[in-house]
């Protein structure tokens, strides 16, 4: 329990970043810890005690693995956030070739 | 051209990066393959093919890495992987439903024993290396012809 | 008890990275919150996880760098900023309040119920013939997710191909 709870204050300081900051970057790199405390928090979810990691091998019991099926779904959500990253830092880095800065009020001043 | 002091980085990187990316190439090569017998699989396989690309643009300089894979050919194999990976999932039509897994499956924690998941895992493995590498080579292109603009 | 300690170290990282006038050492922070969660993963016994997710870091932190690298900026304080703070730790309290009681339904930590997976255990090996089960779930029980993934990784490459490109650049020698 205060696992979890850690966990979701790791979530609530990303989300102190993405609101409160002004820098561009800073936001993204807010969103990257929303991400992580998210995959932290799914994974576990499944761990139980005194577990296996999920693989079988040649010589022991299949009965006391720890849960596989959290493990798939972070496994692609990793790879999707690097993703979701990248295609924000090439519009931060556009954004910065044409307003000069990355101060989120200057990019509403100046218009067209 | 290799040793040109004046692209990518000093000599000991240099020499240091021709030693070791066909180790790194060769062990994203072996993730991808021993997907379903070790921990690993097609995505973190995939990852570390790009990684062996990226580390040869970052020490020897853009030039040299794109006359090895060059931005159109990184588009064709993207879509390449991802038409393969199409491809294995209407294999599954022939056995009955979509994505079923239908090719013969040998004993267990031999290479080919898995069905379809060996070829599933060789075409996202293609597909998320070139991908995460047309990324920063479109990030590096842009780079220099900024550079050019200004001068 | 290794856990806790992880994850202290993660939140004084994560408020270092937000926290720090120079985009550079946040960058630094973010990867040290990257890879303190590599080690969790490894923890709660997931090897797969802990592979792919220090990688995609390595990845992450190399795009990042090539970003900020010259394009840093010094900031100025102006205006609102008591009401701004106030009203954003109010969010937060009211959040964490509610989530403390949303947490209270949860099965305790380390004995998940494990209703849907019992099936897949029993008969994974038999069935799909891979004896990594993670694979055999993500590649045989639910490949639709992958195929979704695989789209979404497409996806983002086109967009960047599209951001980036310059327009009516080439020039004629």
């Amino acid at each position: 329990m205060g696992l979890y709870f850690l966990c979701l204050a790791l979530f609530c300081v990303g989300l102190y970043g993405v609101l409160r900051k002004r820098n561009l970057v800073k936001i993204i790199i807010g969103l990257a810890i929303i991400e992580y405390a998210m995959n932290l928090f799914f994974v576990l979810l499944g761990y139980r005690f005194h577990g296996r990691a999920p693989i079988d091998a040649q010589d022991q019991a299949i009965l006391n693995m720890v849960d596989p099926l959290p493990q798939a779904l972070v496994l692609t959500s990793i790879v999707i956030g690097l993703g979701v990253t990248a295609l924000l830092i090439s519009i931060a880095i556009r954004i910065y070739e044409k307003y000069g800065t990355f101060d989120i009020t200057k990019i509403r001043k100046l218009r067209g | 051209m290799i040793k040109d002091p004046r692209t990518g980085m000093t000599l000991i990187v240099k020499t240091i990066t021709r030693l070791t990316v066909g180790l790194i190439l060769l062990f994203g090569i072996y993730i991808i393959l021993h997907g379903h017998i070790s921990p690993g699989g097609g995505f973190a396989g995939g990852v570390i093919v790009a990684l062996s690309f990226v580390h040869m643009m970052l020490a020897f300089g853009k030039d040299i890495a794109a006359s090895k894979i060059s931005t159109n050919l990184a588009s064709n194999l993207e879509s390449i992987g991802a038409l393969m990976f199409l491809a294995v999932a209407l294999l599954g039509f022939l056995g009955g439903t979509f994505f079923l897994n239908v090719l013969a499956k040998g004993t267990p924690f031999t290479l080919f024993s898995s069905g379809t998941i060996i070829f599933s895992n060789i075409s996202i493995g293609i597909k998320v290396g070139v991908g995460l590498f047309a990324i920063f080579l479109a990030l590096v292109i842009l780079e220099k012809s900024k550079q050019e603009d200004n001068s | 008890m290794e856990l806790y300690i992880l994850l202290i170290f993660m939140i004084v990282a994560a408020v270092a990275a937000i926290e720090v006038k120079d985009l550079l050492s946040s960058v630094i922070a973010v990867g040290a919150v990257g890879f303190a969660l590599c080690l969790a993963f490894l923890i709660l016994k997931a090897p797969d996880l802990a592979i792919t997710q220090l990688v995609v870091e390595i990845l992450c932190l190399i795009i990042l760098i090539r970003a900020t690298i010259k394009r840093d900026l010094p900031l100025a304080i102006e205006g609102r900023w008591v009401f701004n703070t106030i009203s954003t730790l109010v969010f937060m309290a009211v959040f964490l309040l509610f989530a403390y009681f949303t947490l209270k339904e949860l099965p305790p930590f380390g004995e998940p119920i494990m209703a849907v997976v019992k099936k897949y255990l029993a008969e994974g090996v038999a069935r799909t013939g891979a004896v990594n089960i993670v694979t055999a779930v993500i590649l045989d029980f639910r490949a639709y997710d992958t195929l979704g993934e695989a789209t979404i990784l497409f996806t983002s490459v086109i967009g960047i191909m599209a951001v980036l490109r310059r327009p009516g650049r080439k020039q004629i020698k």
